[in-house]
């Protein structure tokens, strides 16, 4: 079989080329050809048509992504930040933490099991390759309507896939999120979140420097997986196709990136990697184009010896390949012989494919013949970037324009309640957060149903100093406030997480997002995505976190059919000593109930809105994040002065369901009266900046002054104890009621 | 006089070892990383199967580390009375080893299950259990896709009359276990294997909403130290 290389590339300059059923617009592939001064080979065509796709090169968010930089708050607390595989914060006692929340959602909705696992899998990787333990993971997931027939298909082939990965992997699954709307029905989330641990000192980079240096593929051998993968799936709709590339999904093996986990962290002990980087979208191009770009800026590479799964793979097709479970480092010739001890007993196979160059060119070949002689950085840094056109979507005004004033409002609030408790958004998760195993490596000191997770530092890592640190994380994200306002919708997603981590005791220090969008190329939706960026570096700044990194998926819709903008945020804290962690809802009768921050009259995009009339319409909840900070700081004093028993944020359902929650989470009934006359609106408004505190009656005081200092409202509502919850003048219900309500409603439907 | 020490064996894919050779500390006693390579039980007085994912589960749960080599010299000093403990993975590998009967198969209701659940222990007279009193109700958690423990009628005649079961779920059984069974042992009392997790039960702090677990390991160094 003749291989296209460059002598025939040279001979035959009008050859026809696939660039447009490769993703490529027809300017693209002229850039190309002026790059090269020549058309690409085959090869070429293939790295450069997954490098430049919108997975890869983010060319149409590239221009509002930057103001995550521009506009980031000074924090002493960033070690390295966007642009690398994931950003680090030192979080203290030499201890830094990295972490990432990175999209798998076309791949979910093709293959729902295998779509899910490798989204896992990848952000896995992506935290190993600076060098940390991963240590915990979680998941945000959007699915359509709970009770349509395809979410019946979706929802449960997604849970087992991340169950099936992440418990094989051994990193326990410490929370995130679930919620359902027919938006998503042809396009469901799924963001995975993993947060990893390493010494200040250890950070790891992708970089190839030093000339004469060796390049080592290790890990599983490369398949014909998801080959197409990344330019295919995420860079055009797949309504009418998706069986025809149903192979382009990858198939995770669990229990070989256990075996790379344990294998890359002894690799790190010994100190024999010199750069590293995981193999997730476009494979091979990605890794050797991203390394030479970053090193001494040369790379040769013999394809020939890539280890194949498959030997009748192609050498274009090795380069797309996104088999899973693979890592690319670089490794100086006398340290070669220990990574290689070291890959073996782990039974990792390891191959040196290649070298490090000072030639500026990354040269591969095949069969002796040269296929593939590129300037790195063009492939890796160069791609292109776009200013695309956006516009507000003709009916927003409408949509904003017909608020909720005008919904009926139920006299019986107690039945309103119950309905809200049992609807799919609001109701227990525990049908999903019961499959993941959220115990293992014996550190979570919180997990689902709390407001955020939590692991204590206690890692055995040579070096490493002894701590009583810990770190929380929450993600957050609500695609009905950010359709009704997405810069609103974004900075509601920053502070609900900020306030999930807050709740806990932890102070918010870093911030990570994936931003789900429908169509970069529909101006309305451009818009969004604007909009939403602009909100979430704005927030950031405010609230005084960075944005260490993230994701951008867009394409999440079915014909012009665009998914709500969905902004998912992550938000990583710190608490100093974890043992004065607060845990979640009432944990004792006999506690003074407080709640803390006002109420006003929101309904928006609210819940009640949403399950009671079907009605999307007005504006959101105000993002007051002067309030918020307040909130926050309010929260970690008084966790670390140990005068809060119990906590829980107020959001989705306001305060009727945070007092619901509070009571099921220990069986611990209480009796309230409401901050506000109007009950209604005080049970079910959704105003942001609000938390339930339980304290010991003695302690009031204390927090009443505290909240004083920082001008953070705090109303005393009542005391914890008795079977019911109990609003004073409204309602009484058995906790045992609530609880069969909340804990019922996914099984029933699920089964 | 030196700490009594247990064993904690890592096969490739085994997730609970840190945890295992954690509670294994905290009880006083000191943890010896065990590699399933080496035919070298390093004179261990005890030994600790945690549960994972050992080999992927290829072909079956624990079918695969039955033949690794360090359990070439487990298989008889286990025999020969050595207490061993195997919880999850750990009770799957003892049961394809021969150690312990019967077998572990899919969860009845097909899902991966993580719960608190209540266990009562049936049998407080192995290496393992001597601690707790018969009829006692402790809460451990469970955490497993393949659980359910079964074995032909006769065999579960023996255990149920001689007594060789050692828990039982209450509560609801999580993963359709015959007889409720939740954990067994050898004829002599000193294997033991269960699927709920000790080790994860332990600490105020973290893991499950309970110190029931302490029991195991407190067990097992006054029976050594008493030796």
């Amino acid at each position: 079989m003749t291989v296209d290389s460059v002598k025939l590339a040279l001979e035959t300059p009008d050859e026809r080329q696939p660039f447009a059923e490769l993703g490529m617009k027809d300017d693209e592939y002229q850039r190309v050809r002026e790059i090269l001064g020549r058309r690409p080979t085959s090869s070429e065509l293939a790295i450069y048509s997954v490098m430049w796709s919108e997975h890869c090169s983010y060319k149409s968010s590239k221009v509002h992504l930057r103001q995550f930089g521009t506009k980031a708050p000074k924090s002493e607390a960033l070690l390295v930040g966007m642009g690398e595989n994931a950003g680090v914060v030192d979080i203290g006692d030499g201890w830094a933490a990295t972490f990432k929340i990175e999209s798998h959602n076309h791949p979910s909705y093709v293959e729902p099991h295998q779509g899910a696992a490798t989204g896992v899998g990848g952000i896995v990787r992506d935290i190993m390759s600076m060098g940390a333990r991963p240590i915990a993971v979680m998941d945000a997931l959007r699915f359509g309507g709970a009770t349509q027939p395809d979410t019946r298909r979706v929802l449960p082939g997604v849970v087992e896939g991340i169950s099936h990965y992440g418990n094989c992997l051994g990193l326990p699954n410490i929370g995130g999120e679930v919620a359902f709307d027919p938006c998503y029905i042809g396009n469901p989330l799924v963001n995975a979140l993993c947060v990893g641990l390493l010494r200040k000192d250890q950070i790891k980079l992708a970089t190839a420097p030093g000339p004469g240096n060796k390049v080592v593929l290790f890990g599983a051998r490369t398949g014909a997986d998801g080959i197409g993968g990344a330019s295919v799936l995420a860079s055009a709709t797949f309504e009418d196709e998706s069986q025809a590339k149903r192979p382009a999904v990858q198939v995770g093996d669990p229990f070989m990136e256990k075996l790379l986990i344990e294998c890359c962290l002894e690799l790190y002990q010994a100190d024999v990697v010199v750069g590293i980087q995981d193999l997730g979208a476009a494979g091979v191009s990605c890794a050797t184009t991203e390394l030479a770009a970053k090193g001494t800026g040369g790379m040769s590479v013999d394809l020939n010896l890539v280890p194949l799964r498959d030997p009748t793979l192609r050498p274009e097709e090795i380069l797309m390949s996104e088999s899973q479970e693979r890592m690319m480092a670089v490794v100086t010739p006398d340290d070669i012989a220990a990574f290689m001890a070291i890959c073996e007993k782990w039974d990792v196979p390891a191959t040196v494919i290649g070298e490090v160059t000072d030639t500026g060119r990354l040269v591969m070949t095949w069969d002796g013949e040269t296929i593939v002689d590129i300037p790195p950085g063009t492939a890796a840094d160069d791609g292109p970037v776009y200013e695309r056109p956006f516009h507000e979507p003709a009916g927003q005004a409408a949509l904003n324009g017909d608020g909720p004033e005008r919904l009926p409002r139920s006299s019986d609030l107690r039945e309103t309640l119950l309905t809200l408790l049992g609807s799919p958004n609001l109701a227990s998760k525990e049908w999903v957060t019961s499959q993941y195993d959220r115990y293992v490596r014996g550190n979570t000191v919180l997990a689902q149903p709390a407001d955020a997770g939590m692991v204590r530092i206690s890692e055995v890592m040579p070096g490493a100093e002894e701590t009583t640190r810990g770190i929380a994380l929450s993600t957050d994200g609500n695609g009905r406030y950010a359709k009704l306002d997405p810069y609103a919708g974004a900075q509601l997603a920053l502070a609900e997480a900020y306030r999930n981590v807050a709740v806990t005791g932890a102070t918010p220090l870093a911030v990570t997002n994936c931003l789900n969008f429908g169509s970069p190329e529909d101006p309305e939706v451009m818009w969004q995505f604007a909009e939403a960026t602009r909100g979430l570096a704005d927030a950031c700044q405010i609230l005084g976190v960075p944005v260490t990194g993230g994701n951008v998926s867009f394409y999440n819709q079915t014909g012009s059919d665009a998914i709500h903008p969905t902004p998912v945020v992550g938000v990583l804290g710190v608490i100093d000593d974890v043992a004065k962690r607060v845990r979640s809802g009432f944990t004792a009768p006999g506690l003074r109930v407080a709640l803390l921050g006002e109420t006003h009259e929101e309904f928006g995009g609210s819940e009640w809105a949403h399950v009671v009339h079907d009605h999307l319409g007005g504006l959101p909840p105000q993002a007051d994040l002067i309030a918020e900070r307040g909130l926050a700081a309010v929260l970690a004093a008084a966790a670390a002065e140990g005068l809060i028993e119990g906590s829980h944020d107020l959001s989705d359902g306001g305060l009727a369901i945070a007092l619901a929650e509070s009571c099921i989470a220990q069986g611990v009934g209480a009796s309230v009266s409401l901050p506000i006359e109007d009950a209604f609106v005080g049970l079910f408004s959704e105003t942001a900046s609000r938390a339930l505190v339980c304290v010991q009656p003695e302690a009031f005081d204390a927090l009443a002054e505290l909240c004083g200092r920082f001008d953070v409202p705090c109303y005393g509502l009542g005391t914890t104890g008795g079977t019911s919850l109990t609003v004073q003048d409204v309602f009484d219900i058995p906790v045992g009621e609530l609880r069969d309500v909340h804990t019922g409603a996914l099984p029933a439907i699920f089964g | 006089m030196s700490a009594a020490r247990v064993g904690v064996v890592t096969f490739p894919g085994t997730l609970d070892d840190q945890d295992a050779a954690r509670a294994v500390r905290l009880a006083g006693a000191e943890a010896v990383p065990l590699w399933h390579a080496e035919r070298d039980l390093k004179g261990v007085d005890a030994v600790f199967l945690p549960g994972g994912f050992s080999y992927g589960d290829y072909l079956r749960c624990g079918a695969i580390s039955r033949f690794a080599p360090l359990m070439e010299e487990l298989v008889p000093a286990a025999r020969d009375g050595l207490p061993v403990l195997g919880t999850c993975n750990g009770f799957q590998i003892l049961c394809e080893a021969h150690l312990l009967p019967g077998a572990l198969t899919r969860n009845q209701g097909l899902h991966y299950v993580c719960r608190d659940q209540r266990v009562q222990v049936v049998n407080a007279d192995t290496a393992w259990t001597a601690e707790y009193e018969t009829g006692q109700e402790i809460v451990l958690p469970v955490k497993h896709g393949e659980g359910r423990y079964v074995a032909d009628a006769r065999t579960l005649e023996a255990l149920e009359s001689e007594g060789r079961v050692v828990f039982r779920y209450l509560g609801g059984n999580p993963n359709g276990s015959l007889n409720d069974i939740a954990g067994i042992t050898s004829e002599a009392g000193n294997v033991v294997g269960l699927m709920p997790h000790p080790e994860h039960a332990v600490e105020e702090l973290t893991g499950a909403p309970s110190v029931d677990g302490r029991g195991f390991f407190t067990s097992i160094l006054k029976k050594l130290v008493n030796a």
